[in-house]
């Protein structure tokens, strides 16, 4: 129940986009068709859902303080959490480019609906972002870590999704000039994060 | 909006100051902004403006890191072999962000709380992968310093004013310090109430596309076409 709870959570109340901004830059980027938004947005669940495990384990069995301990009772003491952004940053940028060669040999097909985004990938704050939200939140097992990610990715990939549907209906519509493109797809992003606030507060 | 720009101007001889080094600053400040018009630096930039200080806070570690990452790479640019140049740039980036968290826990323990992961994002801050990748790969260190310090200062405008708008009718302060008086609100006998939906996320991306939309019709080549 936790976990469905979390994930729910993930998807609807701290939606990466709407309450935390991130992955903003890609969501602004890649959101003009609804087809390539889908690409981006299954590439984000597939590497958060990857990423933020591998995180988990790294901080619990190598940085936190006394994380160490499995390997002595020498290293009890030890407390690498100074290191955790190089460490995270550097396990996304890996994953992502082993998630990439992976994908290449063995699923060519959904290569070619993922590829050029998912090098993108690494520097998308999102997948930053769930790392650093896992480590903050502390969550007590792995299963709710992933939990947490795969909602996050839910989440961002609606939004990305819903984005884009918006913006090519929009084409139609007569916005004054120095509104168009960048700035309405602000104040649009902003009216559905208002409207998202209203699952606030939800519990299952 | 151009304040910035007088300071190079006053010190003409020197090169240094030369007017296309002149312009690296400038440029950022408007035609080129790196939130407005390169769509840089969103990500970090939107949570953090509910109050004025934590946006100078986030600015300045934002000028530190990319001005020095900027230099650094730039020395580095010709030892950087080209296709790892993505993980320098990231390792280079994440050291010199954990050094500012580091400092910024020693010396304003409460914003960096407030600030909380955001320091951390700086990392995949746009603005930073973008400038390091555009431009201090392919330039010398003087201008890459230049051209890091022009683009914070385009990123740190943007932000204090969106903190501004937020912290003056969402809090009725400025810099934690009242502005609007006590006495007119609806709870000592006045009827003014805080806009409490500027501190919900949405108003910072509705804020965001008001000045994008002033920004454009006074400054009408950056209109994009449909």
């Amino acid at each position: 129940m936790n976990l469905v709870n979390i994930f729910v959570k993930a998807i609807f109340i701290d939606n990466m986009i709407f309450a935390y901004f991130l992955g903003m830059c890609s969501y602004l980027a890649v959101s003009k068709t609804v087809k390539t938004a889908l690409g981006l947005g299954a590439a984000v669940i597939f590497v958060l859902g990857v990423t933020v495990p591998v995180n988990y384990l790294l901080e619990n069995y190598v940085l936190k303080a006394g994380a160490l301990s499995w390997m002595g009772a020498g290293f009890a003491e030890v407390d690498l959490s100074f290191l955790a952004f190089i460490m995270f940053i550097a396990v996304v940028a890996a994953i992502v480019q082993l998630v990439e060669m992976i994908v290449e040999k063995f699923a060519p097909a959904l290569y070619g609906a993922l590829g050029i985004f998912l090098p993108l990938i690494a520097v998308n704050c999102s997948i930053l972002g769930g790392a650093l939200f896992m480590q903050e939140r502390q969550y007590s097992n792995i299963a709710e870590a992933t939990s947490f990610a795969l909602g996050s990715g839910v989440g961002w990939f609606l939004a990305i999704v819903a984005i884009a549907a918006i913006r090519e209906k929009l084409r139609y519509s007569d916005i004054p000039a120095p509104l168009r493109g960048l700035g309405i797809t602000f104040i649009l992003t902003g009216l559905m994060g208002i409207a998202f606030m209203a699952f606030m507060g939800i519990k299952i | 909006m151009s304040t910035a720009t007088a300071a190079p101007a006053a010190k003409p001889a020197e090169g240094l100051f030369s007017k296309k080094n002149r312009k690296l600053i400038t440029d950022p400040l408007n035609d080129n902004n790196p939130i407005t018009v390169q769509v840089l630096g969103i990500c970090s930039a939107l949570a953090i403006t509910v109050k004025v200080q934590n946006a100078v806070v986030m600015s300045l570690s934002v000028l530190a890191v990319v001005v020095v990452g900027n230099m650094v790479i730039s020395a580095l640019r010709n030892l950087i072999p080209g296709r790892i140049r993505i993980i320098a740039q990231l390792v280079i980036a994440a050291g010199l962000v954990t050094l500012v968290d580091i400092v910024l826990k020693a010396y304003v323990y409460d914003v960096s709380k407030q600030v909380g992961v955001y320091v951390g994002l700086i990392i995949t801050n746009c603005i930073l992968m973008g400038r390091y990748e555009a431009f201090a790969m392919g330039n010398k260190v003087w201008p890459s310093a230049l051209d890091g310090l022009g683009n914070s200062l385009g990123y740190a405008w943007i932000l204090v004013v969106v903190a501004f708008f937020r912290e003056l009718f969402g809090s009725g302060s400025i810099m934690g310090l009242r502005v609007i008086p006590e006495s007119v609100y609806a709870t000592s006998g006045g009827a003014y109430f805080n806009n409490n939906m500027m501190i919900l996320p949405p108003m910072a991306l509705v804020i965001v596309g008001i000045i994008i939309w002033i920004q454009r019709s006074r400054n009408t080549k950056l209109i994009e076409q449909a």
